[in-house]
């Protein structure tokens, strides 16, 4: 039994079961690790003796009468999160060898619930990204097609959830980085509502925007990390009070009477045929299901990306400022004849392309001269976008999408433009600015060597398709509840990547 | 729009980055034509919008201004990231002249 391809629910009721250890669990990831991660580049670091102890600690721990749903559960978190004692690298050079000094908080709850941290994975450099080719450590693999991105920025997360190297994974989400990965990379992906999971030991990016999630194989697996992560945190004045439920309560309620929108403005003709096809068989299931669908229009929608780019970049610039080379990160050793030197050299040598693009349209943005036309302009149509989700979400239970416009694209595709990358983010960036909950589902298989003209059968070439669900604020109970009933009435879940 | 060098040159310079001659030109290029894309916002009417500060609704999240420890571990861990230390005080070339 190849204990790794578990779900975190079948793995817990083999622990409890006494028929598996968390160190069955832990070797059996750590053995894929050794024979993928090389295809793949989804894992920079990779703690194996700390595992192992971990894993052993959390036996011990159930020897001793705790039994919680995480306990020796194995997983990866993503780079730009604090892992105390372990490498934190951002995926960037300026951070090469930086080591965390203290966890982030969800990495402390996941701690004390007696998750098995296994190391960490690959992003876009500093989470600027939607393919994870950014990285300053060489692009993360789909684990369905080599030649193709698993999408980003949290692509080595969803890849090493998709080829079983672990039980869950963290990732961020700050204009789509984990619904984009999961939605590439077949595997479920919630971007919880802002505020309901602190953002204290993340490396910040858009702070108004950010926020941790997990990744899993099932919504069930999803539902399970998300109440461990998530609640009021000391260490972040933006999380809030509102009670955490128990996430698994309604998974089992049916979906009769429940009112899903379709937002005209996500169905464009620009949406691949194979991708289309997935979405409308999906509709076509949570119909007869017992959903009513319900047309809606967001008229806004089309500006979420420029507002996203001028919001980002801004925020962007102000928390890389700390990346100086003076307390830590890299610092660079030769002509530094002053201070100003000291950061220009330090962060010129440091920083890879895209940050340093957004860095410098964020300066440019909040400038002198500036402020108005371009980010106060952009907060203020954000306020429009932001509104008009929440009115539409008044009348629905959930707004349904495509996660992307096609399946994942060729490495090296979208590279060179840096717009055209821009334009990825184009369903998912929305729920973002509203701060709105949001999760990917894979509901479909589209063939990539006919141009996506599926979903047809199984076979080499066919490349996941992910469908969104966007959510009234803090209500993700209601996201699992829909996405749970799907995913046991279809099968998408089961398929995996041949490596 | 088309950003001239010496506006690139003054944002690297606001942004404390050095850039090579070749990283000039090729993200101001790179920018300007993000900064085009980005011209679209104008054709939204925000006469009497508010700006979205934040989504939380959240209003002054207080807490008590009182010293907390580190621990020592704590703080060697964080002076070990430090590229100079002396004395267990982070070094850092004169600011003032």
């Amino acid at each position: 039994m190849t204990f790794n391809t578990l779900t975190i629910k079948l793995a817990q009721e083999k622990l409890r079961a006494g028929e598996i250890s968390s160190v069955d669990l832990t070797r059996a990831c750590l053995d894929r690790i050794k024979a993928v991660n090389d295809k793949l580049n989804a894992a920079l670091t990779v703690c194996e003796a700390e595992a192992i102890a971990e894993a052993t600690r959390a036996d011990e721990r159930r020897v001793a009468g705790e039994s919680g749903d995480l306990l020796g559960i194995p997983y990866f978190a993503k780079d730009n999160m604090m892992t105390k004692g372990v490498r934190t690298t951002a995926s960037s050079k300026i951070l090469e060898n930086y080591i965390a000094p203290y966890d982030a908080t969800i990495v402390a709850r996941l701690r004390e619930a007696g998750a098995v941290l296994l190391g960490k994975t690959n992003l876009d450099e500093f989470a600027h990204g939607s393919s994870t080719e950014n990285s300053a450590y060489g692009t993360t693999r789909n684990p369905w097609d080599l030649a193709r991105v698993p999408g980003g920025s949290s692509g080595g997360s969803a890849a090493a959830v998709a080829a079983d190297m672990c039980l869950f994974a963290l990732g961020t989400d700050t204009g789509g980085s984990i619904r984009c990965p999961a939605g590439f990379c077949g595997v479920v992906g919630l971007k919880p509502t802002y505020g309901r999971a602190s953002r204290y030991g993340l490396i910040a990016m858009t702070s108004s925007t950010d926020v941790p999630g997990p990744l899993a194989k099932t919504v069930e697996d999803v539902a399970i990390v998300q109440r461990v992560i998530s609640g009021k945190d000391r260490f972040d004045a933006t999380t809030t009070d509102v009670a955490v439920p128990d996430y698994t309560a309604d998974l089992d309620m049916n979906l009769n009477g429940l009112k899903i929108g379709l937002p005209e403005e996500y169905f464009t003709s620009g949406i691949e045929k194979g991708v289309r096809a997935s979405i409308d068989q999906a509709i076509k299931k949570l119909a007869e299901m017992g959903a009513e669908m319900v047309k809606v229009s967001l008229p806004h929608t089309k500006y979420a990306v420029p507002v996203y780019y001028i919001i980002t970049p801004s925020e962007v610039s102000s928390n890389l400022a700390r990346h100086d080379g003076i307390r830590f990160g890299h610092s660079a050793k030769d002509g530094n004849h002053d201070i100003t030197s000291v950061y220009t050299k330090s962060r010129g040598q440091g920083f890879g392309p895209e940050a340093k693009r957004r860095i410098m349209l964020g300066t440019y943005a909040l400038s002198a001269g500036y402020y108005d036309a371009y980010y106060l302009r952009a907060q203020k149509v954000r306020t429009k976008i932001k509104e008009e989700m929440d009115k539409a979400l008044e009348n629905v239970d959930c707004l349904l999408t495509p996660v992307s416009p096609h399946i994942a694209f060729k490495i090296g595709e979208k590279a060179a433009d840096p717009l055209a990358m821009y334009l990825e983010d184009i369903f998912v960036i929305n729920a973002s600015l509203a701060g709105l909950p949001a999760i990917a589902v894979p509901c479909g298989m589209s063939d990539s060597a006919s141009g996506g003209t599926g979903p047809a059968g199984d076979g080499a070439g066919m490349m996941p398709v992910g469908m969104q669900l966007i959510g009234k604020r803090f209500d993700e109970s209601m996201l699992f509840r829909i996405a749970h009933q799907y995913q046991s009435a279809t099968n998408w879940y089961d398929k995996k990547p041949s490596l | 729009m088309n950003l001239s060098k010496e506006q690139i040159e003054h944002i690297a310079r606001l942004a404390r980055l050095e850039l090579s001659d070749e990283e000039f030109l090729k993200y101001g290029s790179q920018l300007s034509a993000v900064l085009d894309f980005i011209d679209q916002l104008k054709e939204v009417d925000i006469e009497g919008v508010e700006p979205t500060a934040q989504v939380t609704g959240l209003v002054n999240v207080w807490r008590k201004d009182a010293v907390v420890d580190c621990a020592e571990t704590e703080r060697e861990a964080a002076l070990a990231e430090a590229p100079e230390i002396e004395e267990r005080q982070v070094k850092v070339k004169r600011v003032l002249e």
